[in-house]
């Protein structure tokens, strides 16, 4: 009887401390979770004239809080990629000497599709529309790719 | 005069603290001398650029203001306008740098005397507990002046940590303070560099220390079977102390001829939206990592290679932390003993990948 009184006590005692330091690490790991910041829904964005970007260049723009890398080919054709490596996280740059997309990071490089063709990038860059409207080159969400 | 205060202060403390013991066990702590003895400095020698580290640290401190609008700006400040400003700066660069070498030699000389074998399990497993924790210091104090080469160094390693199965991805968030390297991310490597890293690493040192203290230095089997005649021995105080003090001061030249010298730069200051330069590396002691990481290929059988490459190291972490749990008795009569192996292809193999990442 007395065993059985003990061992309740003990089982009591044990989850009370349990709930105390749960109640005590739970507030701690929420508090590290950052809070989501609302992200302004970004469909599209102006890029500039045709004339800021001379052929075989690119830029790095803002799209919303991403970075997009805006390419202007050898023959004039506009692409825009997100610049971001699917590796790990470095931002892309376009290479003129060579016409492919390269990762300085860890010598990724993808085509001008943003086909990852060598390297350790495992997947392709996302693809953006580019369309040119009244000389402004707007970049924006293409249907295929969310 | 000198004399007199201390013969009446020793007394006045000793009767309220009771600090005779402690005496006669200085008094008492002998150090073993033998042709392994000189790896005893490096520990102390670890330690002592530790104290420099905090130091330095606090001294910056009292200028650097974290923030995307100010910590780089607060740092040229104090490269440029504050008196001794750049001496500082580059000491605490150099000293964080020599200080992991410290460590990596300090654990190599441990490795190679099985120093780690039963009683010391706890002082090996706190020691590498301690490297760890160095080279938390290392990334993320690395991140603080927030310029372009520490901002690309940190987007890549904390995009490592998306590779850690189960827990990578909220791991990585709550790292970086988001999904992406920003301000937050500033904010957090702040906590952990002044706050977090130095409250853990100040207490798992202690214990190492006491570890030490407790059980006296490890000496090679062959000094143990001496018969105790033969055994030689230096006191630890004054002796041990004065000659590690020595080292010190050396170390502290070394030191202050590389700070002076080869002053720490301060690189172009990060912008989210710029690509990542050419010639993006990490510091040297993840430089291995890093070229390992980068020669794996995309995929490897059905999984990414960088989840790979991550379990791949921690699971050598795993098992590195438990060596003296599975470490194996040394044959008699083999030239080269089976952990000697081992920890020479583990050095082969940080040698060779970090010299590949900087040839390569």
């Amino acid at each position: 009887m007395g065993l059985k009184r003990r061992k309740f006590i003990d089982f009591l005692l044990g989850a009370g401390l349990l709930g105390w330091a749960g109640s005590i690490i739970y507030p701690i790991i929420s508090f590290l979770n950052p809070p989501k910041i609302p992200e302004a829904n970004v469909n599209a964005v102006k890029a500039g004239t045709a004339a800021d970007f001379p052929p075989n260049s690119a830029q790095i723009i803002k799209f919303g809080r991403k970075p997009v890398i805006l390419i202007r080919t050898e023959n004039g054709e506009f692409r825009a990629l997100a610049a971001t490596c699917t590796h790990l996280d470095c931002i892309v740059q376009y290479r003129g000497d060579t016409k492919q997309i390269w990762c300085a990071c860890h010598n990724g490089i993808y085509d001008l599709r943003g086909r990852n063709v060598s390297g350790p990038p495992p997947r392709p860059l996302a693809e953006y529309a580019v369309n040119i409207v009244n000389d402004e080159i707007i970049v924006s969400k293409s249907k295929q790719v969310s | 005069m000198m004399k007199g205060a201390s013969q009446h202060i020793f007394p006045w403390l000793d009767e309220r603290f009771n600090l005779s013991p402690l005496v006669n066990y200085i008094r008492h702590k002998a150090v073993p001398m033998h042709r392994q003895s000189v790896w005893y400095y490096t520990g102390g020698v670890a330690l002592f650029l530790f104290i420099i580290q905090v130091a330095t640290g606090i001294l910056l401190l009292f200028y650097y203001q974290p923030g995307v609008d100010s910590a780089f700006e607060s740092v040229r400040f104090i490269m440029t306008k504050v008196h001794f400003g750049w001496l500082i700066r580059s000491i605490h660069s150099w000293s964080a740098n020599l200080f992991i070498l410290l460590i990596f030699i300090h654990m190599f000389s441990t490795f190679f005397n099985r120093a780690y074998k039963k009683p010391r399990e706890l002082t090996w497993m706190s020691g590498f507990v301690l490297l760890l924790l160095a080279m938390g210091f290392g990334f993320s104090g690395y991140l603080l002046p927030w310029d372009e080469l520490a901002f690309f160094a940190t987007k890549v390693g904390t995009d490592i940590v998306n590779a850690v199965p189960l827990i990578g991805k909220a791991l990585k968030i709550v790292l970086r303070g988001g999904e992406d390297v920003t301000g937050a991310t500033l904010s957090r490597f702040y906590a952990f560099h002044v706050a977090l890293l130095p409250a853990i690493f100040t207490a798992i040192i202690s214990a190492h220390l006491l570890f030490v203290q407790r059980q006296g230095m490890h000496a090679p089997e062959s000094f143990e079977k001496l018969p105790p005649e033969k055994k030689k021995t230096i006191p630890f105080f004054p002796n041990f102390m004065l000659k590690d003090f020595l080292l010190w001061l050396v170390v502290l030249n070394i030191l202050l001829y590389l700070a002076v010298f080869f002053p720490w730069e301060l690189g172009v200051k990060a912008d989210p939206f710029a690509s990542a330069p050419a010639g993006i590396r990490p510091e040297w002691y993840f430089m291995f990592m890093f070229q390992f990481l980068k020669l794996l290929p995309g995929h490897i059988w059905i999984l990414e290679g960088e989840v790979v490459g991550v379990l791949f190291f921690m699971i050598i972490a795993i098992a590195w932390l438990f060596v003296p749990f599975w470490d194996r008795k040394a044959k008699p009569g083999r030239k080269l003993q089976s952990m000697a192996m081992i920890g020479i292809v583990a050095i082969i193999y940080i040698l060779v990948m970090t010299i590949l990442g900087y040839v390569l």
